[in-house]
């Protein structure tokens, strides 16, 4: 009787399970409702069993049907029964189908509480984990009621998977129980500064919910929430944080002010982001919005931080996304507009370089920077230590020095001469004396080709009447170049006086085009031939010219020796010795002139500018600089330009088209502006013009030679060559390769060379080199990976799977024992077969390498032999390693007698550094008709000098059909026979795009399949293998143009149709 | 608040459904589109935050206490979770492993609240249950083949 019973529970083991359903399900498209109730008739069946395990089961199936819109709630007793299940497994089944289909309405839920309680104390953090998640979704009132006191036990547990469960149920208890909030919210708030991030970012979202309904609770905890938020990382703690903050500002003004900074460094990091973003296409539109939150942006870091992105990105790459440069100076020119900013040296350096590099924009740029100087009142008004009139400095040097494009001369050199000035910081005064007399030159010189004598003296008369408010400076360049300008002025008006034509000698003095230099241009030089640089002019001066002034000797004899002998002496040594005192004796001598940083450097991190105290403005009067252009309008005309642009385009390829006949005329209007299509407004050559004539075009001397990264610079694109494939290591068979079953057919009947008897192996190798972090890892994956794996459509870089060591784990396999395995197979001529996995890889990112093969076993035939190879390639020690894997119900690991199924096996060696061993696990298998996936875990002992670890892996072992054939002979006639019986079945598939020779087909298919061919007819061959079991498999392999078909027959459908899936797998790599 | 969890395909068959408010629903809802305009739209607190990954829609239903931005990162971090406990995730694990998806969530979300966005953590924890499970199952399969050995 109680045999009966435990009969009747194991044929319930094998009642369908889940994926049984969902499979059934797919299988059962036409009639799927009727195929749904029949199993839930099943299902009722099995909910009467006593058997916890098959209760389990049929409530798990039971939730999968409520996805799909069946109501389930009929079992509700039975779900709370398997709830109740002393095992964690059936628990979590319990608690996901209750967690699914029980709400408020559910009566039984009563039922519930004491078994919640029970499972809330439990000892296994993870029965409480469940209930408390189970719990979350099915809270009731009454249950909030009755167990809000444990839970608020729980939120102090001593584990913080406990905590931060505990933690976010109580926001579901205090809505169904408010009562509970006020006693426990002085918890809730000590968990916002819990050790664990979990628990912390838990109270977080529970506290943010809360402060939905009720902000100003929950205002004092808000220094809390700063400090959190200056301190977290967690991304969905700061996003709760800030949402928390926008609640409580309104109510505490206050607030806003301190979030001003934290916030800013949010924004910050998104700013970086832009870099990349931008295009010619966009960069427009994202410089507008940027300008946008320039102008309302309230504290001036943020607003300095995103005055520097907007250059940063307009200017990156040499300008690179600019198409119209009209658009970037009246850019520039807006953020002029900017008082206090920090950076108006960053905006004058732009000014200076657009306008000195992009010739064809200079007369715009002047015409603005005219207008700038005009309105200096405006930027330099409120304070001389204001950082914008940096931009100044610019303006007045491209007005001078591009005076040619000034169409209102006059009044320029009037607002340059303004008292005003006289307040601006000494550099820019300078710059402004010596622009005016270019100016000055300019139109003095238009005047007298004008003949308008009396315009030039009047002109003349102004400098020397407001030159002397310079000469009175307070800045010593600034004195000094207005007195000496002033004179010279004078000396021009006395010269004018007598009627003598000047212009064009004063002219002179600015004579010479000032071109950009690119500045790598010097070295760009091509060397002339015949010069040799290294080679000396003169002959180097020996040392005793400087011994000359010391008082001549009266033994010259001696002296004459001396000098003769020295010179050969003075070696590297000596000349480096001398040096070094040179350079002491100049830095103390304090007179001499030291090196110093060139002047433009200088100027651009002037220390002042540095150190200007940054004085907030408050600019009610919004300022806008009459008849400056808004670079909004650029947008728009931009616009305007590419529309056209591309009409044009389109019209030529319309003509074309019509000559084509208008064949595609669809395609016209499918046409994609890309970044490539939009031609810049201005053509800018900058480089080719910065560059000395013959200038070599290489860009070698771009790349530094001691570049450290300089070897990371690789094309990644780049298809792999085979020479550049990491080195593969493969098993050797170091035993005898002479096997004893040498009348197998060979294969390729053509080859011509002796083959060898080479032990057939098949490997699989997925290398995975991980180097230490920061570093580059590079991967290059097994040729052939498990069709399992390729399957996947996520594709997702393996390497990420693997732990962060250092090396990489390999397995390998093959079988010695067996006589049958050493079956020769189809090695042809010299080409080497690619090594090739059986299976998938086992496992990945160790501290060795693994290999494994996988044989069957002729003597027994349900065994596999698994050949696994470890090699250590850290440097610690490797010991006490044991392997074990998860039995499925067909496959099992053969485990010494008397071991449980949950033992590992200990791998009999231990291994040190740089040490391979091999070890076998032989496996039974019930059913060989399909590929099997085992699961397992490689446990050992990591010792080193720094004591030892105890470390686990994860692998899967995949046994595919093939590695359940051994190849064997079979004759011609024997095999007619096997296909004339008739109790094969019959299966085939087809793989096109084959390219490879048919003989190397061949061998592919007895290397990866275990095939043996029968024989080979031109393009037509049979083959024939025989599974472990018994099965023969029989082969037809046609090969057409381009594709290969393959008949097969075998007495199992089953494993017939996975073969040919194995097979068509790997063909289609060929 | 987090109101639902909805993972369909392109042709808009259920996957997964999480919901965390209870809302009534008859088998129109076969189709996840369809319990969605039903069910949920309605109300005025609602908003719809999907990604699309390959044939699978994610959908989260959220009220407006929740961040698209944050809730866009949820999402991946879950899809990076399956694709880490599932091995290269696809449609097919999905169906046949629904229960598993669900505990992956559990470990995610917990009652419409955020519980954990830190994916190893909840690799972790994932990992630590199934081991749980494991000995648990091998257990009772040990004892089925002795009974077996017996009869």
């Amino acid at each position: 009787m109680a045999l009966k019973m435990v009969k009747g529970s194991i044929d319930r083991m094998f009642d369908k399970n889940l994926q049984d359903l969902v499979r059934g399900i797919r299988n059962h498209k036409e009639d799927e409702a009727k195929y749904i109730s029949h199993c839930i008739d099943e299902i009722k069946q099995e909910l009467k069993q006593d058997n916890i395990a098959v209760k389990a089961n049929a409530v798990c199936k039971l939730t999968y049907l409520q996805m799909l819109g069946y109501d389930i709630s009929w079992a509700a007793f039975n779900i709370i029964e398997v709830m109740s299940a002393s095992k964690f497994t059936f628990k979590r089944i319990g608690y996901l189908a209750a967690s699914q289909c029980f709400h408020e309405g559910t009566d039984v839920i009563m039922l519930t509480t004491n078994q919640i309680r029970k499972d809330l104390s439990s000892p296994n953090q993870y029965d409480t984990g469940v209930a408390l998640t189970g719990l979350s979704c099915f809270v009731t009132p009454d249950l909030a009621r009755d167990l809000a006191n444990d839970i608020m036990t729980l939120m102090s547990h001593t584990k913080p998977y406990i905590r931060k469960k505990a933690v976010l149920i109580m926001y579901k208890v205090f809505l169904k129980y408010p009562e509970s909030l006020r006693p426990a919210f002085p918890r809730l708030k000590e968990k916002l500064e819990d050790p664990d991030p979990g628990v912390q970012s838990a109270a977080v979202n529970v506290i943010c919910e809360l402060a939905r309904r009720n902000p100003k609770n929950y205002l004092s905890l808000a220094p809390l929430f700063f400090k959190l938020m200056t301190s977290s990382t967690n991304n969905w703690v700061l996003i709760k944080i800030i949402k928390l903050f926008g609640a409580l500002t309104p109510l505490e003004p206050r607030l806003g002010k301190k979030l001003i900074e934290p916030l800013t460094n949010l924004i910050h990091r998104a700013l970086d982001l832009l870099y990349g973003m931008v295009s010619k296409k966009n960069l427009m539109e994202i410089v507008k919005k940027l300008m946008i939150h320039v102008d309302k942006a309230e504290g001036t870091t943020y607003r300095d931080e995103l005055l520097t992105k907007i250059i940063d990105i307009c200017s990156q790459s040499n300008y690179q996304y600019i198409t119209n440069f009209e658009w970037y100076i009246s850019i520039l020119v807006e953020l002029t507009r900017l008082e206090g900013t920090r950076h108006g040296h960053l905006i004058a350096a732009q000014m200076l370089d657009v306008a000195i590099r992009v010739k064809a924009i200079r007369k715009f740029a002047v015409s603005q920077m005219a207008m700038l100087l005009d309105n200096a009142h405006l930027i330099a008004s409120n304070t001389q230590r204001n950082g914008i009139c940096e931009v100044l400095y610019a303006a007045a040097w491209i007005c001078g020095e591009f005076s040619e494009h000034l169409e209102e001369s006059n009044q320029t050199l009037e607002a340059m001469l303004r008292p005003k000035v006289t307040t601006l910081p000494g550099h820019i005064q300078a710059v402004y004396v010596q622009n005016m007399v270019k100016l000055y030159a300019s139109i003095l010189q238009q005047k007298e080709q004008a003949g308008e004598k009396e315009a030039a003296q009047e002109i003349t008369q102004l400098m020397v009447d407001r030159l002397p408010q310079f000469v009175q400076s307070a800045d010593l360049e600034v004195q000094e170049r207005a007195s000496c300008i002033l004179q010279l002025i004078k000396y021009i008006q006395k010269l004018q006086i007598k009627e003598v034509p000047v212009a064009e000698e004063v002219i002179a003095l600015f004579a010479g085009e000032l071109n950009p230099v690119a500045p790598k241009a010097q070295k760009k030089v091509p060397v002339p031939e015949g010069l040799d640089l290294d080679a000396w002019i003169n002959e180097p001066p020996s040392d005793s010219e400087s011994e000359d002034e010391k008082p001549k000797t009266i033994f010259h004899d001696e002296e004459q020796r001396h000098s003769r002998h020295r010179q050969p002496e003075i070696d590297e040594e000596e000349l480096a010795r001398r040096r070094e005192v040179r350079k002491q004796e100049q830095a103390n001598n304090p007179f001499y002139i030291k090196s110093s940083p060139s002047p433009q450097k200088q100027y651009q991190d002037t220390p002042g500018v540095e150190h200007i105290p940054v004085v907030q403005i408050d600019l009610s009067v919004p300022l806008k600089v009459p008849g400056m252009p808004m670079s909004d309008q650029y947008v728009k005309l931009e616009e305007e330009r590419r529309h056209k642009q591309k009409l044009e385009k389109d019209k030529k390829k319309k003509k074309q088209k019509k000559e084509k006949k208008g064949k595609h005329r669809r395609h016209n209007s499918l046409h994609t502006e890309s970044d490539e299509d939009i031609a810049p407004a201005q053509h800018v050559d900058i480089i080719t013009e910065e560059m000395p004539e013959n200038a070599l075009p290489s860009d070698e001397d771009d790349k530094d030679p001691n570049d450290p990264y300089k070897a990371l610079d690789i094309d990644l694109d780049k298809p792999l060559a085979d020479s550049e494939k990491l080195p593969v290591q493969r098993h050797r068979n170091a035993e005898n390769l002479k096997s004893p079953d040498t009348e197998a057919p060979l294969v390729g009947k053509k080859s011509k060379k002796p083959k060898k008897k080479e032990k057939k192996r098949k490997e699989k190798e997925q290398e995975k080199e991980k180097k230490k972090e920061k570093e580059k890892r590079v991967t290059e994956e097994g040729k052939k990976k498990s069709s399992k794996h390729r399957k996947k459509k996520h594709k997702k870089e393996k390497e990420e799977k693997s732990k962060d060591k250092k090396k990489s784990k390999k397995k390998h396999h093959h079988g010695e024992e067996e006589p049958a395995e050493s079956v020769q197979n189809g090695t042809l001529d010299d080409e080497p077969l690619p090594v090739r996995s059986c299976a998938a890889l086992a496992s990945l990112g160790w501290r060795g390498r693994c290999t494994y093969d996988i044989q069957g076993n002729l003597q027994n035939d349900s065994q596999v032999t698994v050949s696994v190879i470890f090699e250590n390639k850290s440097t610690s020690f490797l010991k006490s390693m044991e392997l074990n894997v998860l039995d499925s119900l067909n496959a099992k690991m053969l485990r010494p007698e008397g071991s449980s199924v949950h033992d590992g096996i200990p791998v009999p060696f231990q291994l040190p550094p740089g040490i391979s061993n091999e070890a076998q696990f032989v496996f039974t298998l019930q059913s060989i008709v399909m590929a099997q996936k085992l699961k397992g875990t490689l446990s050992f002992i990591v010792k080193n000098d720094e004591g030892s670890t105890h470390e686990k892996l994860d692998f899967k072992v995949h046994f595919s059909c093939a590695s359940y054939l051994i190849t064997t002979p079979c004759y011609s006639d024997a095999f007619a026979k096997l296909l004339e019986s008739g109790d094969l079945h019959m299966s085939s598939i087809k793989v096109d795009g084959i390219s490879i020779s048919f003989q190397h087909l061949l061998a592919k298919i007895c290397f990866y399949h275990h095939f043996s061919v029968v024989e080979r007819v031109d393009s037509c061959a049979s083959m024939y293998s025989r599974s472990i079991q018994g099965h023969h498999v029989c082969l037809l392999v046609k090969k057409g143009e381009n594709s290969v078909s393959v008949d097969g027959k075998c007495n199992d459908s089953t494993l017939l149709s996975n073969l040919l899936d194995e097979m068509k797998e790997t063909l289609s790599k060929c | 608040m987090i109101k639902a969890i909805l993972i369909f395909n392109n042709h808009g068959k259920p996957r997964l459904s999480k919901f965390y408010q209870r809302y009534v629903r008859g088998r129109a809802s076969l189709y996840c589109c369809n319990c969605i305009h039903s069910g949920l739209i309605g109300g005025s607190d609602n908003k719809l935050i999907y990604r699309h990954y390959a044939t699978l829609y994610f959908v989260f239903c959220v009220d407006s206490s929740e961040s698209e931005l944050g809730i866009l990162d949820l999402i991946q971090v879950f899809v990076e979770t399956l694709d880490k406990c599932f091995e290269n995730v696809c449609e097919l694990d999905l169906i046949f492993h629904v229960d598993k998806v669900h505990n992956i969530l559990a470990e995610m979300v917990m009652g419409g609240m955020v519980l954990e966005t830190n994916m190893n953590e909840i690799v972790t924890q994932i990992d630590a249950q199934n081991k749980l499970e494991k000995s648990e199952v091998s257990h009772i399969c040990h004892w089925y083949q002795c009974a077996l050995i017996v009869l």
